[in-house]
């Protein structure tokens, strides 16, 4: 069982979770977050004040999955998120050690995987 | 117009006529923020200022182009397709009355201007989300001579149509369908949004767009109600059926959505105000209030159907001018040769009755104006497309016109944002966290 994280562009996000619903993964959370991992800074100036902007805006998945799932996760979030420009985002994925269903209390590999 | 007539008519400028005019034309150009605000409500928040902006460059741009040519092409002199270069760079624009009316010629100027500025404006939401900015400026500043001030002659400066004695009171024909065809003509050149189509591109805050359309409503009391040139039966006619036709347009709409969704919803009742305001445009002076009345019941109805058959074409006519201005300024028109009366306006019957001519006036500017309008605008287009790109490329199409054109955002936190250079100290390059 792997906690995948993947952080991408806003208007990735949705390539994202088209990637995803066709890999057949489909427990997911979204939040948008602010980030910085490399890219140019914009500069933005409001009246006088001009103000180079550190973080960008980013999509952060999160997509807890059993072992099978891991790699068509990944493969999935590389696939919609990738535009080639710096900026793409990164993926992370960690190791989970429990997870429990609140509905019926089914825990771990019974509670990622998606009801039929 | 020759010298004569003017020295002739010297003293014949009315305090109130005038009085009111000028708060007419101040009500008139608020209509384009209150646009903005409208359009920016309808777009996804990255586009927030980048639509509200090409609003505020309309009043920017037409302003100009109307003093230098606009004003002169649509108001100078009877020619039947295009006026004269008499008021070019506004010469002999000064305190005498206009001809026909009782306001100096000044005011006459300033109150078309605004007319000039919110359909420049108006165009702008058939691509928005999309188009550059700078494609946007020079197209504003041909549009609003090559399309405007021409329909503008035709309808209300002496041309053909207004000659032949098609009625438009205040502007269905340059206003509304002028917008509204011409919208049509630049989806189809600009092209459809990168995600048109494909995902679920919605409104961001509808608040701003019931606002902006509560703001339209009351500007237009100046549209309409200043459209009379006087504080006389005509402009009061058209102010009381200012607010009939769209409170009817309301209700209509409200009984649509129950229909078709069970539910009323905000949006379409700031659409619903909209169309109510554009389908007493040509006909507020010129039919009673109970006829106005079922104007808003009727003319809503055409109006909601593209609205709601438009979107499932590929045709990316992004707010929808066509079916809030187009329709109903065409609706608006036709109106006037069924139900026109001539107890109510002093000037002429429709069908109803019994003067069948009239709709035959009215048939001709509604098909003349939207001809012309759709035609120009396409070429027109075309052409600056050969010069210089008229679309944003898909990347910041992606991240949004907002940072691409005027590098600010709508809703900026400030988090991880780095002073430049500060006034008097050192740089500060850490990124500074401001959640608050």
């Amino acid at each position: 069982m792997k906690m995948v994280v993947g952080i991408v562009r806003p208007e990735k996000a949705n390539d994202v979770l088209e990637a995803l619903y066709r890999a057949d993964v489909r427990g997911v959370s979204l939040s948008r977050v602010q980030g910085h991992g490399g890219e140019l800074e914009r500069v933005e100036t409001y009246r006088g004040t001009t103000v180079k902007m550190g973080l960008s805006e980013k999509v952060r998945f999160e997509i807890a999955v059993s072992d099978d799932f891991v790699q068509a996760t990944v493969d999935a979030l590389c696939e919609g998120a990738r535009t080639g420009e710096v900026g793409d985002g990164k993926i992370f994925v960690l190791d989970l050690d429990r997870a429990v269903r609140i509905r019926t209390g089914e825990t771990d590999h019974g509670a990622v995987t998606p009801v039929d | 117009m020759s010298l004569l007539p003017i020295a002739a008519s010297a003293t014949g400028v009315d305090s109130g006529d005038t009085a009111w005019m000028l708060v007419a034309t101040a009500l008139v150009l608020m209509m384009t923020p209150a646009l903005g605000l409208f359009y920016a409500g309808l777009v996804r928040s990255k586009n927030t200022l980048n639509t509200f902006m090409m609003c505020i460059a309309a009043i920017a741009i037409a302003m100009v182009t109307w003093a230098l040519v606009g004003y002169s092409l649509a108001f100078d002199g009877t020619g039947s397709l295009i006026g004269g270069l008499g008021y070019v760079g506004l010469h002999g624009v000064d305190f005498l009355p206009r001809e026909g009316t009782t306001i100096p010629h000044l005011v006459f100027m300033a109150f078309q201007a605004t007319f000039c500025i919110i359909t420049t404006a108006l165009v702008s939401g058939a691509v928005v989300e999309r188009m550059r900015f700078g494609a946007f400026l020079i197209f504003a500043a041909l549009w609003s001579v090559l399309v405007y001030a021409v329909l503008a002659h035709w309808a209300f400066g002496g041309g053909w149509l207004a000659n032949g004695g098609t009625l438009d009171f205040a502007g269905g024909i340059p206003v509304e369908m002028g917008s509204g065809f011409s919208a049509l003509a630049a989806a189809l050149v600009v092209g459809s949004r990168k995600d048109y189509g494909r995902l679920a591109l919605l409104p961001h805050n509808a608040v701003y767009v019931l606002l902006g359309a509560g703001m339209l409503w009351f500007g237009w009391f100046g549209f309409n109600g200043g459209s009379g040139f006087s504080t006389g039966g005509p402009s009061v006619l058209a102010f009381t059926n200012t607010l009939l036709t769209p409170a009817c347009a309301l209700l209509t709409w409200f009984v649509l959505d129950l229909i078709r969704g069970r539910k009323v919803t905000a949006i379409g009742a700031a659409t619903a105000i909209i169309v109510g305001c554009v389908l007493i445009t040509p006909a507020g002076g010129f039919i009673s209030p109970g006829w106005a009345m079922a104007l808003g019941f009727l003319g809503a109805l055409p109006c909601y159907a593209v609205i709601v058959w438009r979107p499932r074409t590929r045709v990316d006519e992004t707010l929808d001018v066509l079916a809030a201005h187009g329709i109903a300024g065409f609706t608006g028109i036709l109106f006037i040769g069924f139900f026109a009366s001539v107890a109510w306006n002093g000037v002429s019957d429709g069908l109803f009755y019994g003067n069948a001519a009239q709709l035959w006036d009215q048939a001709l500017g509604a098909l003349a104006g939207p001809a012309y309008a759709f035609g120009m605008t396409f070429v027109l287009l075309k052409l600056i497309g050969l010069f210089t790109p008229l679309r944003a490329s898909e990347h910041e199409e992606a991240l949004g016109l907002d940072t691409t054109y005027h590098g600010e955002e709508a809703y900026v936190t400030g988090e991880g944002a780095i002073l430049v250079a500060p006034p008097d100290g050192d740089e500060v390059e850490i990124p500074v966290a401001s959640v608050n």
